[in-house]
């Protein structure tokens, strides 16, 4: 059966917001909801935490109830998206071992080769100007302090 | 002769030479990155905002603001040569000024933007500074109830107009009132949703949502697909760049029908200047004598949207300063910087703040005159840009935002978050959610709550306070009617519906 993009898209969703909501009720119902002093750390949590199960479901609902589009979910798109996703993630654990001028340069040589596939020396080129750009407008032209790797940079 | 007054006074602030240097980065960043598809103001000034703790806030509102502007006049350059808006509110003026473009005429269509950006901008400067000062006046007489009121109907109004799925904006929204309350509760000092995290309990930094959903979710976006665009020539020399008389003279009422309402929508809030840019082409259209023309390349095509496009700053602004509600994410940014340096914008903004408001008015009048400068002759320059790689692009966009985020609190922790916010920011755009409701949500949230507590604690918990005031009650009658009235139009639209599929 095909399943359009913005249908499973809602439900799922829609499904995880409701989770949310959920969550958001259940751990408003630990704190106070009113006082003497008037409302307390639970009041407003527990009513948008209500709103948003209420709109998740109406979404989850709607989104079941829809008829499937021809649109579909190009995989290979996400795919870019989450691998680059993937590799800035990589970059952040980097920071504390390697500091910022390393990862970043890692970052933007897989960006360059990998993702956008263009030669070795390209990238290498691309990621080395990148570094020395930042290098010189934050510490030294700005003062800015970044992440410092065990090398000590 | 108070306008006059604080005018004068703001010249005085906006020509110290401090000032006009930030202005010009401000207006020349702003270009730039209107020429650049991809990133928007808001990203841009969400990267770059932890730089400016340092600088006067003065200074820093000065270019902030440039940037804002100035990528509106940028923006139309895209649209023009690459048939590619470089901001949402330009998607208008591709229709016409790539068709001219396409004719040969791509200079004498970016020509016209700059003119009617320059025209609709100045009057929308002037239409602030009537118009913002006895607002503020007005609003003075706001107390808790009123501000929860207008919170509501601020969110409400943005809501409504965010996307094409009114629930989805709500969740938006809802997940932004839901960060916001992140952190100790200033009340009563109860930690809500730390998950057990130190880093936690002073809540999830705003520069952190806002760089993560907005540049890193546009840009993971953006690399969904690697491709190049072609360019079209433009034209060298300031005199071709330069309209004929003709086609001054057909935009005339192109002009004006910017310029005024460009302001409008732009006060509105949530309505934003790519509403703007729609409505002003539909009325130029619909009063032309040459309807048919419109799309083929007439230079009122380009002239009314870029103009509505820019005139909406000034009045964006106008809720932003007097009452302290954005009616964008662009204009939230904004009020989070103001936070960020300690200001309040709101009714006392103007005289608490008489620097800032009145240096900010007269430094939009030099923003426009500097952009018009820049825009004219240097637009072959500013479209070389367009040539620049994106690959090489994107990392630096990566770059910077680890950049700003790390520097605002020295904390590996904020990048991880940055991370996080940045895959969210791309689910939202891949699943069709609107980002500005949950930066609206999380900027306005947390003020929200207190209104609304404040005015509960005022009450003993009476919840009619809220609507026994008469400012209070109109205003979330106001807001309710906004969330209500699509739900009735949508019913009706079944039921026509309906009723066609049975005849």
């Amino acid at each position: 059966m095909e399943e359009s993009l913005y249908k499973r898209g809602d439900v799922i969703s829609g499904a995880v917001l409701t989770g949310l909501g959920v969550f958001i009720v259940s751990e408003a119902r630990g704190w106070d909801y009113f006082t003497v002093d008037g409302p307390g750390p639970g009041f407003f949590p527990m009513w948008y935490g209500i709103a948003m199960i209420a709109m998740s479901l109406v979404l989850v609902v709607s989104g079941l109830r829809q008829a499937a589009g021809p649109e579909r979910v190009n995989w290979r798109e996400v795919g870019n998206a989450l691998m680059t996703w993937a590799a800035f993630s990589v970059c952040v654990a980097l920071l504390k071992v390697l500091g910022f001028l390393l990862a970043f340069g890692l970052l933007t040589l897989f960006v360059v080769a990998v993702m956008y596939r263009r030669p070795l020396p390209v990238a290498f080129a691309v990621a080395a100007a990148n570094v020395a750009g930042f290098y010189i407008l934050f510490p030294l032209a700005l003062n800015l302090e970044l992440p410092v790797g065990i090398f000590g940079f | 002769m108070e306008v006059i007054n604080g005018l004068l006074h703001g010249f005085a602030v906006a020509l110290e030479p401090f000032n006009l240097f930030w202005c010009f980065i401000g207006v020349l960043l702003g270009t730039l990155i209107g020429i650049l598809p991809g990133l928007g103001p808001a990203a841009t000034i969400a990267m770059l905002l932890p730089l400016t703790f340092q600088m006067n806030p003065t200074s820093a509102v000065i270019m902030l603001a440039g940037i804002y502007y100035g990528a509106k006049y940028g923006g139309s350059t895209t649209a023009i040569l690459l048939n590619v808006p470089g901001e949402s509110a330009s998607v208008v003026t591709c229709l016409d000024g790539y068709q001219m473009a396409k004719q040969g005429r791509a200079g004498p269509a970016l020509g016209i933007a700059a003119i009617s950006s320059f025209i609709a901008g100045t009057v929308g400067v002037v239409l602030l500074m009537l118009v913002a000062p006895p607002l503020s006046k007005f609003a003075l007489s706001f107390s808790s109830p009123e501000y929860f009121a207008l919170m509501s109907l601020g969110l409400a109004m943005v809501v409504l107009l965010a996307g094409k799925s009114l629930v989805k904006a709500l969740l938006a929204m809802l997940v932004g009132l839901w960060i916001a309350s992140m952190g100790i509760d200033l009340f009563s000092d109860a930690s809500r949703f730390t998950f057990g995290q130190t880093h936690m309990l002073d809540g999830v930094d705003f520069v952190v949502v806002a760089i993560g959903v907005f540049a890193l979710g546009e840009v993971l976006g953006n690399m969904e697909s690697r491709q190049h665009a072609q360019v079209l020539p433009v034209p060298k020399g300031l005199r071709n760049l330069l309209p004929t008389w003709a086609d001054l003279k057909a935009c005339r009422f192109a002009f004006l029908n910017g310029s005024l309402i460009g302001f409008v929508i732009g006060v509105l809030p949530g309505a934003g200047s790519t509403i703007a840019s729609f409505i002003s082409y539909g009325i130029e259209k619909a009063v032309s004598k040459h309807p048919e023309k419109f799309g083929t390349g007439v230079p009122e095509g380009v002239a009314a949207p870029e103009g509505a496009n820019n005139s909406e700053t000034g009045g964006a602004l106008v809720p932003l300063l007097t009452l302290g509600i954005p009616g964008s994410s662009t204009t939230a940014i904004l009020l989070a910087a103001f936070v960020l340096w300690g200001l309040k914008p709101g009714p006392l903004m103007i005289t608490d703040n008489p620097d800032l408001f009145w240096g900010l008015v007269a430094s939009m009048y030099v923003g426009n005159v500097m952009l018009l400068i820049l825009n004219l002759p240097l637009v072959p320059v500013f479209a070389q840009l367009l040539r620049v790689p994106v690959y090489a692009l994107y990392p630096m966009i990566f770059g910077i935002s680890i950049v700003g985020v790390y520097s605002v609190s020295g904390s590996l922790f904020d990048t991880w978050m940055l991370a996080v916010f940045g895959l969210l920011g791309y689910a939202m755009r891949r699943l069709d959610y609107p980002s500005a409701p949950l930066i609206l949500g999380l900027v306005l949230g947390d003020g929200m709550e207190r209104a609304l507590r404040q005015s509960l604690m005022m009450s003993s918990g009476d919840l009619s306070i809220l609507v026994s005031r008469p400012i209070s009650a109109v205003m979330l009658f106001l807001a309710v009617l906004i969330l209500v009235l699509p739900m009735f139009r949508k019913a009706n639209a079944w039921r026509v519906k309906a009723l066609e599929e049975q005849s």
